[in-house]
């Protein structure tokens, strides 16, 4: 059968299973956004740190996150986490174990963007009698925030596309169900097209997205 | 807030400088100055680039660490407490505190630009001293009002003049009811048709009894507008007294030389 003609044949059944994985990739990238997102604050809020006793941690954690594949952090989640008594479901350990990567790299992010932002208003905002943390909530952060948004939208769309390697902790995500049509089917190129195709729907607007933060950045009103 | 040794009535100075020491590495910035200034005084410092002016008001608010001597205002130290016999730094909140008392206006206003000028002028009050956003910004738009840029309150920094930018500064600073205000050369980064409005509200707020330090090259303004001129280099302060002496008839050759470069320019 040539490649129309199997689409034709079965390509309702491929399309509908393979969007039936779209609610676990978007739980699992939406997840592991806000758990990247929290945590690589702190992360970065350490490595700024005068404290060598607090920034030396969080440069180990960056390094080693950074340094090793995405796929072993899974496994050592999914299965080394069972050792130490925690045995995570498979979304559980999807959303730990990107999470905790993105968190490496989103800290980067929100580094840059504070040291972006002109030591003066820093010491404006301490000069006016505000302690160094609320002038990071209340004068850093929402400055640096404008320089972030634009890095933080395309740390977005790599972990979208990172939630891929996931079913390989047993998640039934988009992937998951892909490889399953192909042992099924016994058919491979069609499928796994119509899967990137899908992830493509999504991916192009958010890169869009960020073009336009890009552009937007310049001024400030 | 400053309960031991509360000055007030004393007639000790608001602010007491004493034997201050700063290094950057080898570079010694300033090597020992001592200074007192009283309640509603205002001092002028100048001297030549590089003489540590801007150091020693930084040290004030502890924006710069002193590596020896100490800060004391209203008779409270700045920055650190005596614990028996030993000096140990304040934490960031205790320093925060302090820090309320001393308005320090900036070189480059240094103003936020994510917020209004009234959102310049209230975010410290709402914030720090914990006023009602109501409360913060009936009291900012009196400053602003003060400053003359009532009307533009709404407006954003950038799409103010410098002189306005700074003027918002020192409003600002005006809001945190600062015992005393540090001004660094407060005009020097401004085009030469903008230095006359903000020269006019310093010279308001000396009018009104604020105790001032200005760190200046506008000589005339510090001659018309300070009870004593104090010219610094090389770290120290080589001399000080009234403005007719200092600037009339300085005593020391390196005074009288800094002036006369300063005429020539
Ligand atoms: N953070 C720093 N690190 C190293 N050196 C510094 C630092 N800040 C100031 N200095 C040096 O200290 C000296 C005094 O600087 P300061 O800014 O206090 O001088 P100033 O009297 O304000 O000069 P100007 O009139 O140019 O503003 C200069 O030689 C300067 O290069
Ligand atoms: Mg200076």
């Amino acid at each position: 059968m040539s490649f129309f003609e199997i689409l034709e044949k079965n390509g309702w059944y491929f399309f509908t299973t393979l969007l039936s994985g779209w609610p676990a990739t978007l739980m699992v990238a939406a997840g592991a956004l806000v758990f990247a997102l929290v945590f690589g604050l702190i992360i970065a809020l350490m490595r700024i740190s005068t404290w060598k006793l607090v920034r030396w941690p969080s440069t180990a954690y960056v390094e080693f996150f950074r340094g090793t594949p995405a796929l072993v952090q899974l496994f050592v989640i999914y299965f080394g986490f069972p050792d130490w008594g925690y045995q995570p479901t498979p979304i559980q350990a999807a959303v730990i174990g990107l999470g905790m990567n993105g968190a490496a790299y989103i800290s980067e992010i929100y580094r840059a963007g504070i040291e972006s932002i002109h030591r003066g208003q820093t010491e404006a905002a301490l000069s006016l009698g505000m302690t160094p943390a609320s002038a990071m909530q209340h004068i850093i952060l929402p400055q640096a925030i404008r320089t972030m948004l634009p890095p933080m939208t395309n740390f977005a769309i790599v972990l979208l596309k990172d939630t891929a390697i996931v079913f390989a902790v047993g998640v039934l995500e988009v992937m998951a169900l892909a490889r399953q049509l192909v042992t099924e089917t016994l058919t491979s190129a069609p499928i796994y097209l119509m899967a990137g195709a899908m992830y493509l729907c999504v991916t192009i607007p958010m890169a869009r997205i960020a073009a336009r933060l890009e552009r937007q950045r310049q001024a400030w009103h | 807030m400053s309960k031991a040794g509360s000055g007030a009535a004393a007639g000790q100075p608001l602010l007491k400088i004493q034997d201050l020491h700063k290094r950057f590495g080898l570079l010694e910035v300033l090597q020992g100055v001592d200074l007192d200034v009283a309640r509603g005084e205002k001092v002028s410092i100048i001297g030549p680039s590089g003489s540590g002016k801007t150091t020693l008001l930084r040290c004030i608010n502890y924006l710069e660490k002193p590596s020896a001597g100490h800060i004391y205002i209203d008779g409270t130290l700045i920055g650190e407490k005596k614990v028996g016999d030993r000096y140990v730094h304040l934490t960031d909140r205790e320093l925060a505190r302090e820090r309320q008392e001393i308005g320090f206006v900036f070189q480059r206003f240094n103003l936020f630009p994510h917020l209004t000028a009234l959102g310049n002028v209230t975010v410290a009050p709402i914030r720090v001293l914990g006023l009602s956003r109501e409360v913060a910004e009936l009291r900012g738009r009196e400053m602003l009002q003060k400053v003359g840029l009532g009307h533009k309150a709404d407006e954003y920094p950038e799409r103010l003049s410098g002189g306005q930018q700074q003027r918002v500064a020192i409003a600002r600073v005006l809001a945190m009811q600062p015992k005393l205000m540090l001004f660094d050369e407060a005009t020097s980064a401004l085009d030469p048709e903008l230095i006359g409005e903000v020269l006019r509200v310093m010279r308001q707020l000396a009018d009104e009894g604020a105790t001032m330090v200005i760190v200046t090259h506008e000589i005339q303004f510090a001659g018309d507008v300070s009870d004593r001129v104090i010219f610094m280099d090389q770290g120290r302060i080589v001399e000080q007294g009234p403005p007719r002496d200092v600037l009339g008839r300085p005593s020391e050759a390196r005074t009288r030389e800094f002036l006369k470069h300063i005429q020539d320019r």
